[in-house]
């Protein structure tokens, strides 16, 4: 269980949010909602630990996610704003780094079957079009099932109808599992429905 | 973790493979630089043998430097440094494991062709060894304590002269071993000291930097 007690985030001399409160349970899903600016990705990356907050703390099943460095990292999923693709490798390359750094051994067959089901052409990521590049970096999900929480940045923004729709169906399928996943987005989508919102 | 070291050195070595003209630059900076000074200086040979250590030394400080601004920047802009953060090893072992690839691409060449530069300051044959060796011992150090910079002026606009600013000064103590033991051994001595000194400057940065290189990159990333 994710929780987020009393937060508040600074950015600039601006405060973004302050008194943020909230729990994520297993099998929930939480989306971000809020204007441009509003501090969803700072809210995100505070959650990931990546940034700290000026007040308050984050807690994994009890614990402070400071403490536990990477026993929490090891657990969660994060899809940022950048696809953290190097444009040099190839979609399969890329994959295999990642889940590598993430610290699973995962057999190229399963890398293979993840990029062809978001139909990612093997070529080098230099040329591949902004929503190829970002079914390349979601395929990163298709192989995180394990990881029991998401936090993806706008996972819907610049994919077409089809793979919003396999992505959406993903997300669904993870939290039905079990897992937990928050999620900023604005476009509307079939997962709003079950979702908890916090509005920035 | 062993694995995320491998994991980071293939890639960055994968990605060196496929730009190439970045190690080139790094390496053609060099062979000029060290080349300059004779035609600018004059074919005196006893004044080239005289300076050649420093000026070689000096070159691939300058050469180390040129490539420390990418040690980062491209895993900044694309996201992978914050993958990075969040992956399975602590960072300080993935920043040593790129510290080591940026060695492989940037120091060990000049290394392997530093014997070839002597040869235009007519240094003698039998300090060619100690030079190299220097440099083997010495270039590690460089891209180690480099990282520190690179972490502290990630995403600064006009970083790179900050950069230098910070680094140069901290690469002193190898600067002056590593000239001074061929100097030394250009004397007729031993420069067992000099190059021990250099070895336990490699231990010590290598053990400790990588943390420092660590918590800049936490900072530059908030």
């Amino acid at each position: 269980m994710l929780e987020a007690a009393g937060l508040e985030c600074e950015r600039g001399g601006r405060t973004l949010f302050r008194a943020l409160s909230f729990a994520l349970r297993n099998g929930e899903s939480l989306r971000i909602a809020g204007p441009n600016g509003s501090g969803k990705t700072s809210l995100l990356r505070i959650l990931c630990g990546l940034l700290t907050p000026s007040e308050g703390e984050v807690r994994w099943n009890g614990t402070r996610i400071q403490g536990l460095a990477e026993e929490y990292t090891r657990r969660l999923v994060y899809l940022g704003h950048a696809a953290a693709l190097k444009d040099e490798l190839t979609p399969l390359e890329n994959l295999d780094v990642a889940s590598r750094l993430a610290g699973a051994q995962i057999q190229p067959d399963a890398l293979r079957w993840a990029l062809s089901t978001l139909a990612v052409p093997d070529l080098p990521v230099r040329k591949l079009s902004q929503g190829q590049r970002r079914r390349a970096a979601l395929a990163r999900l298709l192989l995180s099932e394990s990881a029991p929480l998401w936090l993806l940045d706008e996972p819907f923004a610049a994919l077409d109808a089809g793979a919003s729709s396999f992505v959406e169906e993903l997300i669904a399928r993870h939290v039905s599992a079990g897992g937990s996943v928050a999620y900023t987005t604005h476009q509307p989508s079939g997962l709003d429905a079950a979702a908890r919102v916090i509005q920035l | 973790m062993l694995e995320v070291l491998r994991t980071i050195v293939r890639r960055d070595l994968l990605l060196a493979l496929r730009r190439r003209s970045d190690v080139a630059t790094a390496l053609l900076f060099f062979i000029i630089v060290a080349s300059l000074f004779p035609l600018g200086i004059g074919a005196e040979p006893n004044q080239l043998r005289a300076i050649a250590p420093g000026v070689i030394w000096v070159a691939a400080l300058l050469s180390s430097m040129l490539s420390l601004g990418r040690l980062f920047a491209g895993d900044y802009a694309d996201g992978t440094l914050e993958q990075i953060m969040l992956g399975a090893a602590p960072l300080g072992v993935v920043v040593a494991a790129k510290a080591f690839a940026h060695w492989l691409v940037s120091g060990l060449p000049l290394v392997l062709i530093a014997p070839l530069i002597a040869l235009q300051y007519d240094v003698a044959p039998p300090l060619y060894g100690v030079l190299a060796l220097s440099l083997l011992l010495g270039t590690p150090v460089l891209s180690i304590i480099g990282g520190i910079g690179a972490a502290l002026t990630l995403g600064l606009r006009g970083g790179g002269v900050l950069l230098s600013l910070l680094v140069l000064p901290l690469y002193v103590p190898v600067l002056v071993l590593g000239a001074g033991s061929v100097d030394v051994a250009a004397a007729g001595l031993a420069s067992d000291g000099q190059l021990l000194l250099l070895a336990a400057l490699l231990v010590i940065a290598a053990a400790f930097a990588p943390w420092a290189t660590a918590a800049a990159l936490r900072i530059s990333l908030e």
